[in-house]
C-alpha cells in the first residue's frame, strides 16, 4: 500500500516554554486505511491531525504527504497548496469554527471557490453533497440556526465537497445526540467503499471499531501502542493508564466492594 | 420586529436585564429570518432589485416638494409592508420612534418658519405658522416613508443577501466578506455572553451592586475578546484548510426572475411620476 502520510520522529510544542504536545513521534499512514487516533484530551492528537493538514509544522522530525515534503516552503508554492488542499480535508472538532460562511450553501461552495472551480460546477457539485448528507432542506438556513447534528453534517458535506482522498476528523461524535452520533458513524462507515484515506482522532471508544481497522494510543504526546482496535480495546489497562476509561468501582449482592474499567465495549468482564 | 420579540416584564437586576437583551437580539433575528422567507410581495423579488428600489424611492420622497407626491409615496410604502406581510403592531413602534425624533427636530419650524399664522400658543404668545406646519409636516412624513422603506427592504431580504447584493454597487468583495462573517459570529459570540451571564445569574442573590455589576460586565467583555482572538485563530486554520490563500472568492447566485422584470418598470414608474409631478408644480 502507498503511504499517504510519513511522519518520522516529530516534536512539537505550541510555545518555548510548554512542554511538548507531540513528542517523538513515528506513524505511517497508507492508503485506503481507516486510522483512529485515541487519547485523553491534551494527548497531542488533534495536534498531529493540525500537522497532517499543514496547519502547524513541527519544530523537528518531517513528515510527507503523497511523497512529497509537507512543510511551509511547499505549502507556499501555490500548485503544490492547490493539489494538497485538494487531496487533504479536515473536519474540526468545534464546527462552528468551520462555519464562517453565512449560509449553508455559501459554506459548502467555499472550498471549490477558493480552488476557482467554475460556476456551473460548484453549484452542481455544492446540490450533490447537500443531498449526500441529507442537508438539502437547510441550504439557506445561517449556522447558528443549526443543531449540534446538523452542523456536524454540514462541516463534513463542506469539505468533502472537493472529493478528497483523505479525510482528517478531530472528534467527529463530540457533543452529538446519539441520533447524530450514529449517522456520522454511519456516513464514516459508507464513505470511500476502502478507497479513501480516514484518520480519526477520538476518545470514544464506542465507535472506534466502526470506524476503523488500525489504530494508536497517544498519551502526554508520545504513542504508547498501535495495534487493530479490537486487540486495543480489550487491554483494558492499557485503557486505563491512557485516560481513556475510568475504573468503575460499586458493590454487589454479597456486599463485597468491586472495581473494573468503566468501557462499554466488550462490555462482559469478570468481577474478581 | 419589535412587536413580536417580546418578554416579561423586565427585573431590575443588572445580570437579568442583560440576559434578556440578549436573549431579545437574538429572537429578532429569527423573526426577521422568518418574515424574509415568508410569502410576500417584496419577498418574491431580488435583493439587487429591492435595494435599488428602495433608494429610489426614498429619493423620489426626499425630493418631494407637494403634499400629493409625499402621501401618494407613504399610501405606496404602507402598501408595501401590508402586501409583505408586515404587520401594523410591528410597524408602529419604527413609526412613533420616528415621529418624536423627527418631531424634536420639526417643532421649532412650527414657530420659526415665517408665514400666516394659524393659531397661537395661550400664555406663551407663541405663533404657529401654515408654512411652518407645512415644513414640519414634510420633515416628518418623509423621515416616515424612508425608515419604513429602510426597514421593509430588511426585513423582507435575508441579512445575508443583503450584504451580498451591497457587491452590485461596487463595494469590495473583502468588505462584503467581513461584513457576512461578522454577521455570522455575532450571534455565537452572543450565546457565549448569554452563557455567561446566566451562568452568573445562577449564583446571584439579590441586586449586585452597581460596581459589582460594572466589574462583571467588564470581566465578560475581557473574557469574550480573548474567545474572539482563539476562534479567529482557529477560523482562519479552517479557511486555509480549504483553500484559501488571502484572496477571497463568493459565489454571486442572484438571477432575475419574472417578478423583478415587472417590478423595475413599477418601480420607475412610480418614481417618474413622483419627480415629474414636482417638476410641473416647481
Amino acid at each position: 500500500m502507498d503511504a499517504v502520510f510519513t511522519v518520522q520522529n516529530v516534536n512539537y510544542a505550541y510555545s518555548t516554554t510548554s512542554d511538548l504536545a507531540l513528542n517523538d513521534i513515528s506513524l505511517t499512514i497508507t492508503q485506503g486505511s481507516r486510522v483512529a487516533i485515541m487519547g485523553a484530551n491534551g494527548s497531542g492528537k488533534s495536534t498531529l491531525l493540525r500537522i497532517l493538514d499543514g496547519l502547524y509544522f513541527p519544530q523537528s522530525g518531517s513528515v510527507t504527504a503523497f511523497d512529497h515534503p509537507l512543510d511551509e516552503a511547499h505549502l507556499m508554492d501555490e500548485a503544490y497548496a492547490h493539489a494538497f488542499r485538494r487531496r487533504v480535508a479536515f473536519v474540526f472538532q468545534n464546527p462552528d469554527v468551520q462555519l464562517f460562511n453565512p449560509t449553508v450553501f455559501d459554506e459548502v461552495a467555499f472550498g471549490p471557490l477558493q480552488l476557482r472551480w467554475d460556476k456551473p460546477t460548484i453549484i452542481k457539485k455544492v446540490a450533490e453533497t447537500l443531498d449526500l448528507l441529507e442537508i438539502s432542506h437547510l441550504r439557506d438556513r445561517a449556522p447558528h440556526r443549526l443543531s449540534g447534528g446538523e452542523k456536524k453534517r454540514v462541516a463534513i458535506a463542506s469539505v468533502l465537497v472537493l472529493d478528497p482522498e483523505v479525510i482528517l476528523l478531530d472528534e467527529p461524535t463530540a457533543a452529538l445526540d446519539p441520533k447524530s452520533q450514529s449517522r456520522v458513524v454511519d456516513f464514516l462507515v459508507d464513505w470511500g467503499a476502502g478507497k479513501k484515506t480516514v484518520v480519526v482522532a477520538t476518545h470514544d471508544l464506542d465507535t472506534v471499531p466502526d470506524i476503523a481497522d488500525d489504530a494508536y494510543i497517544f498519551k502526554q504526546g508520545k504513542i504508547v501502542a498501535h495495534d487493530t482496535p479490537r486487540n486495543l480495546l480489550a487491554n483494558h489497562q492499557l485503557l486505563l493508564d491512557a485516560n481513556l476509561v475510568h475504573a468503575h468501582h460499586h458493590y454487589h449482592d454479597d456486599g463485597k466492594p468491586h472495581s473494573h474499567p468503566h468501557l462499554h465495549f466488550g462490555h462482559a468482564h469478570d468481577h474478581q | 420586529m419589535g412587536g413580536e420579540a417580546h418578554h416579561g416584564k423586565k427585573r431590575g437586576n443588572f445580570v437579568q436585564r442583560t440576559i434578556d437583551a440578549l436573549a431579545e437580539a437574538m429572537e429578532r433575528s429569527l423573526y426577521a429570518e422568518q418574515l424574509a422567507s415568508s410569502r410576500g410581495i417584496l419577498q418574491n423579488l431580488d435583493p439587487r432589485i429591492k435595494l435599488i428600489g428602495t433608494l429610489l424611492l426614498i429619493a423620489t420622497a426626499a425630493s418631494a416638494h407637494t403634499i400629493t407626491v409625499v402621501i401618494a409615496l407613504a399610501v405606496v410604502t404602507f402598501g408595501l409592508a401590508l402586501l409583505s406581510r408586515i404587520s401594523l403592531r410591528t410597524l408602529s413602534p419604527i413609526w412613533i420612534g420616528m415621529f418624536v425624533f423627527s418631531g424634536m427636530i420639526g417643532l421649532p419650524a412650527l414657530f420659526l418658519v415665517p408665514g400666516p399664522i394659524l393659531a397661537t400658543i395661550p400664555w406663551l404668545g407663541w405663533h404657529i405658522s401654515a408654512t411652518g406646519l407645512r415644513s414640519a409636516a414634510f420633515l416628518i412624513l418623509r423621515s416616515e416613508i424612508s425608515i419604513t422603506l429602510s426597514f421593509i427592504m430588511i426585513t423582507t431580504t435575508l441579512w445575508t443577501h443583503v450584504l451580498k447584493s451591497l457587491r452590485s454597487f461596487g463595494i469590495p468583495t473583502l468588505i462584503v466578506v467581513i461584513l457576512s462573517m461578522t454577521y455570522r459570529y455575532i450571534f455565537l459570540m452572543l450565546q457565549s455572553a448569554s452563557d455567561m451571564f446566566e451562568a452568573r445569574q445562577s449564583r446571584v442573590i439579590g441586586k449586585l451592586p452597581d460596581n459589582e455589576a460594572r466589574r462583571l460586565a467588564a470581566a465578560t467583555v475581557g473574557v469574550l475578546l480573548s474567545k474572539s482572538f482563539q476562534l479567529s485563530n482557529d477560523v482562519f486554520m479552517a479557511m486555509q484548510s480549504r483553500g484559501f490563500r488571502g484572496e477571497v472568492y463568493i459565489l454571486d447566485e442572484f438571477t432575475l426572475r419574472r417578478n423583478d422584470y415587472i417590478a423595475i418598470p413599477v418601480i420607475l414608474l412610480i418614481c417618474g411620476v413622483g419627480f415629474w409631478f414636482n417638476y410641473i408644480t416647481a
